[in-house]
């Protein structure tokens, strides 16, 4: 018997959908998996082992980078998380004023440069701050990682204030709440899913930043990110792929929640 | 005495500034760590470069003419700079074979996604999301663990028998190009599938009832129909791919450098801080050719589709 006539086939499409979805995740599984693997070579499968998670967590400069890391990108989210929303608020919900326009596009600037020559552009700008300040501390890394996480914080509570209900602020106005206390009681509780998601992908976009860091950068400020570059563009061990291994979970938690938050959000 | 128009054209005058205070800190935020300094490149590629690093405070159009051409040390004559010109050419034919890969490939899997079951679709997206959000290094480290002299590519072929040497895969033109195009993928499904969500599949009936076959219904209905999301994709994938750094440094070895890499030899080893600025203003300017087309593109297919 013939199959049934559907019209949304293609021929094909299956099949190289499914190719995509495996490639996808097979050097992904390749990796995780040599994490894993007892010998120090990266090709021979010498048996189940821990030991590169033992040999990562006592290297004393991946600890130190990644609370390096840590510590901007928690940072830089909150900063940027906090002037997005003030932005979000300022720029939804109303009628179009002068300038409008203009901030849209000086919010999303950093989107549309590429992240090489913000890189060399603040690598150039803190040079000079850095002669002039003397100040060489981690304040640049963050200012940097704030200023690119804006755009991706903005994003979604953007979206949720544009969806959002006027008639319950107005409701408030009309019982004599103060500005302040509408926006407490009533604007924020609303708009909260939007901040929190806000805040996790910024937190997880300057977790992964690697470029703009590697120029900002001064000695020994590596990053999480830019020490496995050291470590990879000078040989492979296994220490790295246990390293990128919990990396990997830490970034998948964060975006399951996320893409559960804003599914129920729906 | 103030009229009523008065008072309500205040009011509005005070809203606008508040309006401005309270997106203060972001726009600020930008311009001193984006914006600002993206004009001091520009100044500095018009600039001397001192010797050890870092600019003269000497007008020079140097940087900007060793962009495609060199000077001969002994006799001064120019001539055009053909280690340039091939980066160039490399970067340029890497991110476009990159862009149009993951559109073959893509487009089938946006498809599939968008034809699936409403209850599914949401896992199938899932799966595309997460490496999206994923290191992007993490992503090209595991490129490289496949694709490499030991990786199991060449170790399986060598098991089978069908090689006895390894294929020289990882440090090629090819091994960026597949590092790009699988890093890139995301950028390529996220916005085809948003436009054929949307799709009518009442069009595409039409079309079979009409005798047309499969390709044609895909040539003629279905590509047409969602052709903003083809240039989204396209245009999300170009950007980062014409400037990339990460996957040309780790599968490309020293050799086969792209744009980013030549920019950053000029602030490193190259120590010509000019010429590195002229390189950066000149990734940017084809960057925003590319946003232009796509500005252009999208906005004359919303006047033709009402």
């Amino acid at each position: 018997m013939a199959k049934r006539f559907s019209i949304r086939q293609q021929t094909g499409f299956t099949t190289i959908a499914c190719a995509c979805f495996f490639l996808l995740y097979l050097p992904i599984a390749v990796l995780v998996i040599y994490a894993f693997n007892e010998s120090s070579s990266v090709s021979d499968w010498g048996g189940f082992s821990l030991r590169w998670f033992v040999a990562a967590w006592s290297n004393q400069q991946v600890v130190d980078a990644s609370w390096r890391s840590l510590k901007i990108a928690s940072s830089a989210a909150v900063i940027a998380t906090i002037a997005a929303t003030m932005a979000a608020l300022a720029t939804t919900r109303t009628r179009a004023y002068r300038g409008l326009t203009f901030k849209y596009a000086f919010i999303n600037q950093p989107l549309m440069v590429p992240e090489i020559v913000t890189g060399v552009a603040l690598l150039i700008f803190f040079a000079q701050i850095k002669i002039a300040s003397g100040y060489t501390g981690l304040g640049y890394l963050i200012a940097a990682h704030t200023a690119f996480c804006i755009p991706f914080a903005y994003l979604p509570i953007r979206a949720r204030l544009e969806n959002m209900d006027l008639t319950l602020e107005r409701a408030a106005a009309d019982l004599y709440a103060t500005p302040w206390n509408a926006f407490r009681r009533v604007t924020l509780p609303l708009l909260w899913p939007g901040i929190i998601a806000g805040l996790m992908l910024a937190f997880v976009i300057s977790l992964d930043d690697v470029v703009i860091t590697e120029f900002v950068k001064s000695g020994g400020q590596d990053t999480l990110p830019t020490y496995m570059l050291g470590q990879i563009r000078r040989g492979i061990t296994p220490e790295v792929n246990a390293i990128s291994t919990v990396f990997l979970l830490l970034s998948v938690v964060i975006v399951t929640l996320f893409f559960f938050m804003s599914r129920k959000r729906d | 005495m103030a009229t009523a128009a008065e008072i309500e054209k205040q009011a509005e005058a005070r809203e606008v500034r508040n309006r401005w205070l309270l997106s203060a800190p972001a726009l600020i935020i930008i311009l001193l760590a984006a914006s600002g300094p993206l004009l001091i490149v520009l100044l500095y590629s018009f600039l001397t470069p001192g010797p050890y690093g870092d600019v003269e405070w000497k007008f020079s159009t140097e940087g900007w003419v060793s962009v495609f051409l060199e000077r001969d040390i002994f006799d001064d004559t120019l001539s055009f700079a053909s280690a340039h010109l091939t980066i160039f050419w490399r970067s340029l034919r890497l991110a476009i074979m990159a862009t149009v890969a993951t559109l073959i490939f893509g487009f089938p899997t946006a498809y599939f996604i968008a034809t699936r079951s409403e209850r599914t679709r949401d896992i199938w997206l899932f799966l595309i999301t997460i490496p999206f959000w994923t290191n992007l290094l993490i992503r090209t480290f595991a490129v490289l663990q496949v694709i490499r002299n030991e990786g199991i590519i060449n170790t399986g072929l060598i098991k089978l028998g069908i090689i006895d040497q390894p294929i020289q895969m990882l440090y090629t033109d090819f091994a960026i190009m597949v590092g790009m195009v699988y890093v890139y993928l995301p950028l390529m499904v996220l916005p085809l599938y948003a436009s054929m969500e949307k799709l009518d599949f009442r069009l595409v009936e039409a079309g079979y009832d009409l005798y047309a076959s499969r390709w044609q219904v895909l040539k003629r209905i279905i590509f047409p129909l969602v052709r903003p999301g083809v240039v989204a994709g396209s245009i999300l994938v170009f950007i980062p791919a014409i400037g990339a750094y990460v996957t040309p440094s780790v599968l490309g070895g020293g050799k086969n450098m792209m744009f980013a890499n030549l920019i950053e030899l000029q602030f490193g080893q190259g120590r010509n801080w000019p010429l590195g600025a002229a390189l950066s203003i000149t990734v940017m300017a084809i960057v925003m050719v590319a946003l232009l087309v796509y500005v252009r593109n999208t906005s004359s297919s919303e006047v033709r589709h009402g």
